[in-house]
């Protein structure tokens, strides 16, 4: 298996870890059990707290954490050569930050405020430009960023409003990103996560009654988990999926693909 | 079995990182135990999981106390 991942030793960053239940540390778990070295970045004191806890099971799992912040172009530079001056060469980006202002999307769409749409812009689809940016010079053995996405990119899902307005940037920049780097033998992709209680989810007002609506419909009558959210990533990382980029994959259960 | 107050001072023990002589019911979670917002969050989630149910967002709202969320889980629970 090690030989069709390619991922033991390979320098991983992964960004967007808040608690045990970020898909991002979902992510982290699975790329210490097939040997990758991970480089955690943060943004608030309150994460990096959490990663030291979390990181207490792995006593045996060296890691990195660096403070960075999505919303400021020199934190990430900053943070990007740290990185690069620590491990040499980035081989991988696992991007799973998003934000948005709470009343943007309790409101009603129509109140979407300029600044909350800008803020929600900036953190969760520029962040993905920025950071690919700042990677780029120590990517040069080639590589793969893969970021999170959600059916709200292209679906109407009440209460996530300026957040799917954000994701459907996201998917986008992931094509123009993968053409653009693609001659670099660098690959861009998205994953589109089915709804999973994370931190994140739990903002979105209405989610339980999404959680509860994808158990009745997707074709696999229930909803996925972290776990699966995240050996999906692995693959879109590894050798194995060397062939693919610009696309966005539904790990949903196949929720996607009904009408109702 | 243990009984709810007892479950829930287990989570918020868990979770907050506090003592459990600190979590007696009129305990604030924010005020008393330190919680900032998202603690409020990952507290409400956990003692979803807890108690197998769902806490809405107007519920959790309401749910500033440890008291708070005694009452509310067992109203839910009966």
């Amino acid at each position: 298996m090690e030989n069709l991942l390619q991922l033991k030793d390979k320098n991983i960053v992964v960004m967007g870890v808040a608690n045990d239940r970020s898909i991002a540390w979902g992510i982290a778990k699975s790329l210490f059990e097939v040997g990758a070295n991970v480089i955690f970045t943060y943004r608030k004191e309150r994460s990096l707290m959490k990663l030291e806890k979390l990181m207490a099971g792995y006593e045996d799992q060296e890691a990195t954490f660096i403070q960075c912040d999505v919303n400021s172009d020199e934190s990430i530079k900053a943070a990007f050569d740290t990185i690069g001056a620590k491990v040499g060469t980035i081989h991988g980006i696992v991007h799973s930050v998003a934000f948005a202002n709470a009343e943007d999307l309790k409101n009603r769409f129509l109140e979407t405020s300029r600044d909350g749409y800008a803020f929600a812009q900036d953190t969760s689809a520029y962040s993905l430009i920025a950071a690919t940016k700042a990677a780029h010079p120590y990517m040069t053995e080639g590589g793969s960023i893969v970021t999170m996405s959600y059916l709200g990119a292209e679906r109407v899902l009440e209460g996530y409003n300026v957040m799917g307005v954000a994701k459907a940037a996201l998917e986008a920049s992931v094509r123009y990103l993968a053409a653009d780097i693609g001659a670099d033998n660098i690959r861009v992709n998205a994953i589109s996560a089915g709804a999973i209680k994370t931190l994140a989810a739990k903002g979105v007002p209405s989610f339980n009654k999404i959680l509860n609506r994808i158990e009745e419909s997707a074709p696999l009558k229930r909803n996925v988990t972290q776990a699966e959210v995240a050996d999906m990533t692995i693959v879109m990382l590894s050798h194995l999926s060397r062939g693919v980029t610009g696309e966005t994959i539904y790990i949903d259960g196949g929720y996607n693909i009904m009408g109702i | 079995m243990a009984t709810v107050i007892e479950r829930v001072t287990k989570v918020v023990v868990d979770r907050l990182g506090v003592d459990e002589s600190e979590v007696k019911l009129e305990a604030s979670f924010r005020d008393d135990l330190g919680a900032d917002s998202l603690d409020v969050v990952e507290l409400v989630m956990e003692l979803e999981e807890e108690f197998d149910m769902q806490i809405d967002d107007e519920d959790a709202e309401k749910i500033a106390t440890v008291g708070n969320a005694v009452s509310f889980i067992e109203s839910k629970i009966g």
